[in-house]
């Protein structure tokens, strides 16, 4: 009984050191926090992505206290995960006004899959395109795509892209995709570029985009892969709102400009710009009457060559009528 | 016999071409001449299409400090400045020349004779040096003029040359020092001037006994200073720390520089290619490349002209075999394996190594057993278990902590690990990070330094 009470007395003295202890320590070393910033960090997903700029959730929810202070408002500071929804509840909680978020996702800017970017060597190390990028320039002959070796799928914390088996290229999951960057991050070649989603003006998503980085001259860049950019300029031409611009042999598509009309899709010869299903629509319509018209004017070039043929056999004919008709008259008769 | 002191491993020599003798490679009608022949900054091409070169007429000039000279190494007209691929596949900038004859410009002396005497001055070597495109000839391809010019704190006490071509199936230094070593010794004592110094060493391992012979020989009848050390075998040897602390037994400090132990080492073919340079005003425009391998019919040792196809080298000894898996530039532990041939010869060119598709072929890794073959295999005492997992990981202090900037690449780790481990390939992808980190921080604290000092003046 003894020792019991014993025991029960030592540790009971223990634990009120201890907690005089804590409590002075805990006023000495009090360290205030905005109360804002549990409350924004609360109504943040909490996947300490990274893909807002700061180092998870937490440096994000004090960014946008400290914004809300200094500009009374959240200037830039968007969530890619939560999108405008959640940056509306956490300018709800600062009692300001959101400004309204775009959404944008990320999009693989190669289309050079295994048959028309034939491999031409077989990589045998690491399953890393980090190691591969820094050890040589790539299976197939060109330099600065895909590798294939999935690093954007292992950088992906929202399982939003895949390796696609028959492509040999990963594929962005629209719907799970928060734009987040990671895979741009950890793409070696920059082959992934996070643009705009373009789901906010119509009902479909309508987006355009140049599938190809190949900076080398048209003729290389074709050898290497059939559907590469080859810079020839063509979509530069057709595109009514200046949206495309070519730079070192490559056409880049300037999302703020482009309207996703489409021209351009039907316009490339090598099928290096890609859209979505809905400008695809679109774009079958604009090759249907380009068809059309390629053969409605081949026709009618046709019908000319035919009747300048008539033409020239009816004068031809006129000419075999009047050329006997002149030695007739000379004949001695 | 002498060696290093840490690590090392013992892969199988496989010296085929050893006694192959010197051919020299035919001149192509066309030679493509990449700009990004040294380690550091690529050359700027100085020639343009239609213009007339002879052998020896400057074509790049460096674009860096640590950049060097490159010259035509045949006669004829420019056709193109394009690109062409380099070893590893990546495009590089090259100057196109079409053959026409075989004209050297009228200063070079192409005559056999031996010139003794150095006539030129300390600064006129490193000038000359500069002038003729050296650069170092194992491998690495660091400007050989910036070599010679060590930061004014450093104090150098001695040359050694590096005559170890550890690296398996290699053997143009071998053959080098058996065709040419008067000329060698003759380039040390040119090092040596350069340098203000008035000894030598020339390390070579022991597998290459006639060498040792002909190169005792040699020094005796008119090199005093110059001392030949057999080495034992052990790869990597040629590792320039290493063979520091092979031959004079010093240290290279960790993070430090091989001249803090007093001792410049340069390659016998470097040494060789400053004695053409300074006593026969002759640039470098060619070396002697091993084409080997155990399928290759032929296994040879060629002095090519800088530019010539490697397709047209692989030709000469025989053609590539059927049964191929793999084609180096360079030697097995260190060379990088080539995607196609269609790359050109370059300066750092030592060796194109072919290999059966089973030899060459990687075997399939297994979970690291904590064995610690690589900690005792690696040369400069580093963990690369640890490495290679921080490195995958992206964990950059531990990297650093681990000293991972210490890595020679020597590529010990990797060959000693029995569940084959890919373990350089991880470290190789954290050490340029980290020296990036470090180099960052030493700008910062300069920068630092700088501006208190700029302050302190201004009071």
């Amino acid at each position: 009984m003894n020792v019991i009470l014993l025991a029960l007395g030592v540790l009971g003295v223990l634990g009120a050191v201890g907690s005089l202890v804590l409590y002075f320590v805990s006023k000495k070393f009090y360290v205030y926090e905005d109360p804002r910033v549990g409350q924004v960090e609360e109504v943040l997903p909490g996947a300490n992505c990274g893909g807002c700029g700061f180092p998870g959730c937490h440096g994000m929810a004090d960014a946008c206290v400290k914004e809300r202070d200094a500009s009374n408002s959240l200037g830039s500071l968007l969530c890619p995960v939560g999108g405008s929804d959640c940056m509306a509840k956490v300018a709800g909680i600062l009692g300001v006004e959101a400004g309204a978020a775009e959404p944008k996702l990320a999009v693989v800017r190669c289309n050079g899959n295994l048959e028309c970017r034939p491999k031409l060597s077989n990589y045998d190390g690491v399953k890393s395109c980090a190691v591969a990028a820094s050890t040589f320039a790539g299976e197939t002959g060109c330099a600065f795509g895909c590798l294939g070796l999935g690093d954007c799928v292992r950088a992906c914390t929202f399982d939003a892209i895949h390796m696609n088996a028959i492509t040999g290229l990963p594929e962005v999951d629209e719907e799970k995709c928060v734009a987040c960057g990671a895979c741009a991050k950890a793409c070696p070649k920059l082959v992934i570029e996070i643009r705009k989603k373009n789901a906010a003006k119509t009902p479909a998503v309508k987006r355009v985009w140049v599938s190809c980085i190949n900076k080398d001259k048209g003729g290389v860049a074709r050898k290497a892969c059939a559907s590469a950019c080859i810079g020839c300029g063509k979509c530069e031409k057709t595109c009514k709102f200046e949206a495309i611009t070519i730079a070192n042999n490559l056409a880049y598509i300037d999302p703020e400009k482009c309207k996703a009309c489409g021209m351009c899709v039907a316009e490339c010869p090598t099928g290096a710009i890609h859209c979505t299903t809905a400008v695809q629509t679109i774009v079958e319509k604009l090759k249907a009457k380009k068809a059309a018209d390629a053969a409605k004017a081949k026709e009618e070039a046709a019908k000319k060559a035919a009747e300048a043929a008539a033409a020239k056999a009816a004068e031809a004919a006129a000419k075999v009528a009047e050329a006997p008709a002149a030695p007739k008259a000379d004949q001695p008769q | 016999m002498k060696t290093f002191k840490l690590g090392g491993v013992h892969p199988a020599a496989n010296k085929l071409s050893a006694k192959a003798p010197i051919e020299v490679a035919a001149v192509p009608a066309v030679v493509a001449i990449p700009m990004a022949q040294n380690l550091g900054a690529p050359s700027k091409a100085i020639v343009a299409k239609g213009d007339k070169v002879k052998v020896g007429t400057p074509i790049g000039e460096p674009g860096g400090f640590v950049s060097s000279f490159v010259h035509s190494s045949v006669s004829g007209t420019v056709d193109k400045v394009d690109v062409v691929e380099d070893p590893t596949g990546k495009k590089v900038p090259a100057v196109f020349i079409k053959v026409e004859g075989d004209e050297w410009l009228e200063n070079i002396d192409r005559s056999k004779d031996i010139k003794r005497e150095i006539t030129l001055t300390k600064e006129e070597i490193i000038a000359k040096v500069k002038e003729m495109g050296i650069v170092g000839m194992g491998g690495a391809t660091f400007p050989t003029q910036v070599k010679l010019m060590p930061p004014p704190t450093a104090k150098p006490q001695c040359v050694i040359i590096n005559g170890v071509e550890c690296e398996p199936y290699l053997t143009s230094d071998h053959a080098l020092m058996l065709a040419h070593p008067e000329e060698i010794c003759i380039g040390v004592q040119i090092l040596e001037k350069a340098m203000g110094v008035n000894k030598a060493y020339i390390g070579i391992e022991a597998n290459k006994p006639d060498a040792i012979q002909l190169l005792t020989e040699t020094a005796k009848k008119g090199f005093p200073e110059i001392e030949i050390v057999p080495l034992k075998l052990k790869y990597p040897q040629g590792g320039e720390k290493q063979l520091i602390n092979a031959v004079i037994g010093a240290e290279v400090p960790s993070g430090g520089l091989p001249i803090a132990t007093g001792a410049l080492v340069q390659n016998v073919g470097t040494a060789f290619a400053v004695y053409e340079a300074v006593q026969k005003n002759k640039p470098l425009i060619e070396r002697i490349v091993t084409v080997t391998g155990k399928s290759v019919a032929k296994p040879s040792n060629f002095l090519a002209r800088i530019g010539v196809p490697i397709q047209q080298l692989i030709e000469a000894a025989g053609g590539v075999p059927e049964d191929t898996g793999k084609i180096i530039s360079g030697g097995p532990m260190m060379g990088k394996a080539m995607p196609d041939t269609n790359s050109y010869m370059v300066k750092g060119c030592s060796g194109i190594l072919v290999m059966k598709n089973e030899e060459a072929r990687r075997k399939e890794a297994s979970p690291c057993i904590r064995c610690a073959k690589c900690v005792h295999a690696c040369p400069m005492g580093l963990q690369p278990n640890f490495l290679a997992k921080f490195a995958e990981k992206d964990m950059l202090d531990k990297c650093e902590e681990e000293r991972i900037y210490d890595c020679i690449e020597c590529g010990s780790c990797s060959f000693s690990c029995p569940a084959n481990r890919p373990l350089l390939d991880w470290i190789r992808q954290g050490k340029p990070k980290v020296m990036g980190i470090l180099r960052a921080r030493a700008a910062e604290a300069k920068a630092k330094a700088e501006a208190a000092k700029a302050a302190a003046a201004a009071k």
